[in-house]
């Protein structure tokens, strides 16, 4: 009941910056133009709004996925960006690149949830190892594993000199959004909404092997099924606007630490949040230097970077 | 009835079950007892399908482990963790509710929400409904999953050490509510507790486990005498008859 006004309150802060955003950029808009200039309708329809709808989409499926893997993974400071999934699809997006130039958009997808599931695998199988006592050496090991796989992408296109173009997937950015250029996103804006009828399987699985078994359900299948929605809503985000870190981190926190884990109820919020997040941070990198621009990649790696820390010093023990 | 027959179970070449054969009885209260490290977990996960059979086969009424479905075996048995892994962020209400799970499977409707609000009602739990499970007492949060797994409402019940941080006045409760869910409803609950006096009081019959083996196994009157304190756990305690119950003094 209270979550629901949230959800409203939600709704109608993310219009607000939705509107926000429509007039904010190099060329110059208001909204009188909008009455009697065609150039300005066509920025609007162009640009604008084409990069409005992918900082929304993007955000809110990012933010989505880093629920889904905290709860399979059993660790609160992990998200796919920073835990090897992002970097496994920029892996495979390289991999397409390099061999199969002619390759179509879908097959270029395929490949890169395929590498970005591959990732998120050997990402679990490393989690399994650790010891529970340590929840904080999880997220470490993401970090550095995601690292080690950016860094074997580098280090690839640098040999075939793409480095131009692995930048673009590697540190999200929302400026070369254009219409015609972002609408495979709206696949992972289904992904995640797809993720929804699962939200009670993933909030089960949250609780541990034993629970889920004794519900009735089938603990591995399930995790797999998660992984590869995951990897697909990353594949998907990479290809379009690069690498959108620290969202799928710090958005679930906060409305977990709010709201509860009861996924059913509270991903509505985490979406509407981060898309709201995202957004807001697209704008703050159009304005800091105006009229450069500053990546989202960039601005969300230091907003997410200071709460993440806040986070960790604040409540450990919930790990 | 639950009959176990040939039972065994290693971890790493190390024997945790021995050739356990025994019948836990229909509509009856089994209490499991031994010392620490008996195996009294393990037997309890395995009946769970919780671990996978090595040597030996489990029936659940008309169910073989390993021969039916994970989700009719939901409709059929619930176990009760002795340690739960993570503590979830959900409300006292919520957690209960995901016991009903197997039933609805993501859409409960008033015959769950009825269940739900009979189990909080029956583990005193109305008061807290709306709390968070992380911020209360360790005997709050096990009364908390008791009533998860009442929720459930299988024929097969199985509690592993459920009087944990339990006070007396709750202890006495959950046993006395165990015995009637026994005999009113004909419900088949094998209970592990390491108070031989709750075993003695409570329970219809009483299994000793020791070393991976049945040590013993028979009615409280029969089971609870110097010998099988002094074989099984190693113990010089007294024991007198009040009541007809075996009562050992601590
Ligand atoms: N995963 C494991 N790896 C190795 N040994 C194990 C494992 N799980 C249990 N054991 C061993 O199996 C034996 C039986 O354990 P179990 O948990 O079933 O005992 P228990 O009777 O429930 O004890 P308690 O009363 O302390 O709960 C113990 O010796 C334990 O050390
Ligand atoms: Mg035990």
């Amino acid at each position: 009941m209270r979550v629901t006004a949230w959800y409203w309150a939600g709704l109608i802060g993310l219009a607000l910056i939705s509107i926000c955003s429509l007039f904010v950029g190099v060329i110059d808009l208001s909204a009188s133009d909008l009455l009697h200039d065609k150039e300005a309708l066509r920025v609007l329809g162009i640009s604008r709004f084409p990069r409005t709808m992918a900082a929304i989409i993007a955000g809110a499926a990012m933010a989505v996925s880093g629920s889904v893997m905290q709860m399979l993974v059993r660790n609160r400071f992990v998200e796919p960006m920073t835990a090897g999934t992002g970097q496994g699809a920029a892996l495979g997006i390289l991999i397409v690149t390099l061999f199969f130039p002619a390759a179509s958009i879908f097959v270029k997808m395929a490949i890169a949830t395929v590498t970005a599931l591959v990732a998120s695998l050997g990402f679990l199988v490393i989690v399994r190892r650790l010891p529970p006592t340590q929840p904080l050496l999880v997220p470490l090991v993401g970090l550095i594993y995601g690292g080690i796989i950016g860094a074997a992408v580098v280090f690839v296109a640098y040999q075939a000199d793409l480095l131009q173009y692995i930048s673009v997937w590697l540190n999200g950015a929302f400026s070369g959004v254009l219409r015609g250029r972002y609408e495979l996103l709206w696949l992972a804006a289904g992904g995640a909404v797809l993720t929804y009828f699962a939200a009670d399987q993933f909030a089960i699985v949250g609780m541990g092997q034993t629970i889920t078994t004794s519900l009735g359900l089938d603990y591995k299948q399930i995790v797999l099924v998660g992984l590869i929605a995951i990897s697909a809503i990353s594949a998907l985000t990479v290809t379009t606007v690069g690498i959108i870190p620290f969202v799928g981190l710090i958005v679930p926190n906060i409305v977990s630490r709010l709201f509860g884990d009861n996924l059913r109820r509270t991903l509505p919020l985490v979406a509407i949040t981060g898309a709201g997040l995202t957004l807001v941070s697209d704008i703050i990198g159009r304005i800091v230097r105006y009229p450069f621009e500053v990546p989202v990649g960039t601005v969300l790696g230091v907003i997410g970077a200071v709460v993440f820390l806040w986070l960790l010093f604040r409540k450990p023990q919930y790990a | 009835m639950i009959s176990i027959r040939n039972l065994s179970y290693h971890i790493d070449g190390v024997a945790i079950l021995d050739d356990i054969t025994i019948d836990l009885p229909k509509g009856k209260v089994t209490a499991l007892v031994g010392p620490n490290g008996a195996g009294k977990s393990t037997l309890l996960s395995l009946i769970a399908r919780l671990e996978p059979l090595q040597c030996g086969t489990i029936d659940i009424g008309a169910l073989t482990i390993g021969q039916c479905s994970n989700r009719q075996l939901a409709k059929q048995i619930s176990i009760l963790p002795q340690m739960t892994e993570h503590v979830p962020r959900l409300s006292v209400r919520e957690l209960v509710s995901f016991g009903r799970f197997p039933y609805h499977q993501g859409r409960p409707g008033p015959e769950d929400e009825a269940k739900v609000d009979e189990a909080l009602q029956v583990f005193d739990l109305d008061d807290l409904a709306q709390r968070s499970v992380v911020d209360l007492s360790g005997g709050q949060r096990q009364r908390a999953q008791i009533a998860m797994t009442f929720a459930q409402d299988t024929e097969y019940m199985l509690l592993d050490e459920p009087l944990n941080n339990l006070d007396i006045a709750a202890s006495r409760a959950l046993m006395a509510r165990i015995r009637e869910l026994a005999h009113s409803y004909n419900k088949t609950i094998v209970v592990v507790l390491h108070d031989i006096n709750y075993a003695s009081r409570y329970a219809d019959w009483i299994i000793a486990l020791s070393a991976g083996k049945t040590a013993a196994a028979g009615s409280p009157a029969e089971i609870v005498t110097p010998k099988l304190l002094g074989d099984v756990f190693k113990s010089d305690a007294e024991i007198r008859m009040i009541d007809g119950h075996p009562v050992v003094l601590v």
